[in-house]
């Protein structure tokens, strides 16, 4: 009763799938324009770490409801090498890759739910939810 | 023995063709094929059994196969049509060969499938890269006409330039926009470069990135970049993400960045129908005293 959409993450152009699935399921619960940019975005955001930092991975969005209010989860989950100090990548302006350093922080400002779980050598695995208003 | 069991299906390739044209036949009904004309599926599939037993018979011939399966892609049918009946002659042909032997050891039914698997595995594997060719050539062509078209400049006046953006920035893209963009500022002379990104649909860290990236190098060789078509969905986006666009000016359509362009090449737009509504009123009141 509860769809579950996966994209995998190999190459460049799978960020262009994973944020099209999650604009499109975005639109479906009935998410404004807005909200489906920032979702969009935060997809972006995620699926380019894997593509950058892990090279695999997969991202998956499904629908919650409590009684209250509905939303999405995106679940980003790669095996690559991990984050060893996650503190700072949740800083602004801290990158390794020569980037803005706005991507992890920038996504967890887009969404309303953010938790992410590292282990060095293993993987990481991100889980962000955002609920209509 | 080989030779013989060629010759028998060779000899006997009414009663084979026979049998896989009904075969055939029937996968039509229900599958990709459907739309075809009976007329058009059954010609092609005569072709088609043709030119297995050529390929049969000559041990390969390549250039019928060829010509065969450029008219297949031609006609769009899927690679499956060629997969299938492939299957169905091979499944036929065994059919038959053991139907016609006295007595069926094993020694026969392995001669009989290795046989009939060396008939077909060429023309499978032929088959299949000439498809598999042709998706690759239309893959190649539509990149590169998608290259054409991925970072335009358009010098709209003197010392005014316009770059349209429209759909997804990857990094090899966002290389050719940095490239085409400063080339062009050179070459157009260009005081300011409005960047528009109307038909952008997700401005993240990467594509700001390169966006901001690109904007300081065209402020280094002392022009203006000026960013444009700015949607309000992106606008909070850009905000929320903490993205600093401050470095440059940026509004909200190409029309506001435009007169923002004049206005720093110190000009404007000047109205020639109200000038002259202008004279005509003074003309007017001049005939009225």
């Amino acid at each position: 009763m509860n769809p579950r959409s996966c994209v995998n993450i190999h190459k460049e152009w799978d960020i262009v799938g994973a944020r099209q699935l999650g604009r499109e399921m975005a639109k479906e619960i009935g998410f404004g324009t807005v909200d489906q940019a920032r979702i969009a975005t935060a997809v972006s955001e995620l699926a380019r770490n894997i593509y950058l930092y892990a090279e695999n991975g997969q991202i998956c969005f499904e629908y919650i409801y409590t009684n209250s209010q509905k939303g999405i989860l995106m679940t980003a989950v790669d095996t690559g090498p991990g984050i060893k100090d996650i503190s700072s990548v949740m800083q602004d302006g801290y990158t390794t890759s020569g980037g803005l350093g706005a991507g992890l922080p920038g996504v967890k400002r887009l969404m309303d739910d953010f938790d992410i779980e590292s282990t060095v050598g293993e993987g990481t695995k991100i889980k962000a939810i955002k609920w209509i208003r | 023995m080989d030779e013989n069991l060629k010759e028998l299906i060779i000899n006997n390739s009414d009663s084979i063709v026979d049998n896989w044209m009904d075969e055939v036949g029937r996968i039509k009904a229900g599958n990709y094929t459907a739309s075809i004309s009976d007329e058009l599926y059954e010609n092609t599939n005569r072709e088609f059994v043709n030119v297995i037993f050529t390929s049969i018979q000559n041990e390969g011939s390549s250039k019928v196969v060829e010509e065969f399966s450029e008219k297949i892609i031609n006609l769009g049918w899927p690679l499956s049509y060629i997969t299938d009946g492939l299957q169905i002659f091979r499944r036929v042909t065994i059919d038959f060969l053991l139907a016609q032997a006295d007595q069926v050891d094993s020694n026969h039914f392995s001669n009989v499938l290795t046989s009939v698997d060396e008939w077909i595995e060429p023309l499978i594997r032929q088959l299949v890269n000439e498809y598999s060719g042709s998706w690759e050539n239309i893959l190649s062509l539509q990149r590169v006409a998608l290259q054409e078209l991925s970072a335009p400049l358009i010098p709209v006046m003197e010392r005014i330039t316009v770059m349209p953006l429209i759909g997804t920035i990857d990094t090899d893209r966002a290389k050719l926009i940095m490239e085409n963009l400063l080339e062009g500022t050179i070459k157009h002379n260009s005081e300011v470069v409005l960047i528009d990104i109307t038909g952008v649909p997700v401005v993240d860290t990467m594509v700001a990135h390169h966006i901001i990236q690109a904007a300081e190098a065209v402020r280094l060789i002392g022009s203006t970049c000026i960013l444009v078509g700015i949607r309000p969905e992106i606008a909070q986006t850009i905000v929320n993400i903490g993205i600093d666009l401050s470095k440059f000016p940026t509004r909200s359509t190409l029309e506001k960045g435009f007169t923002k362009a004049l206005e720093i090449t110190e000009r404007e737009v000047v109205d020639l129908h109200v000038k002259n509504q202008g004279i005509e009123d003074i003309m007017h009141s001049l005939k009225g005293e």
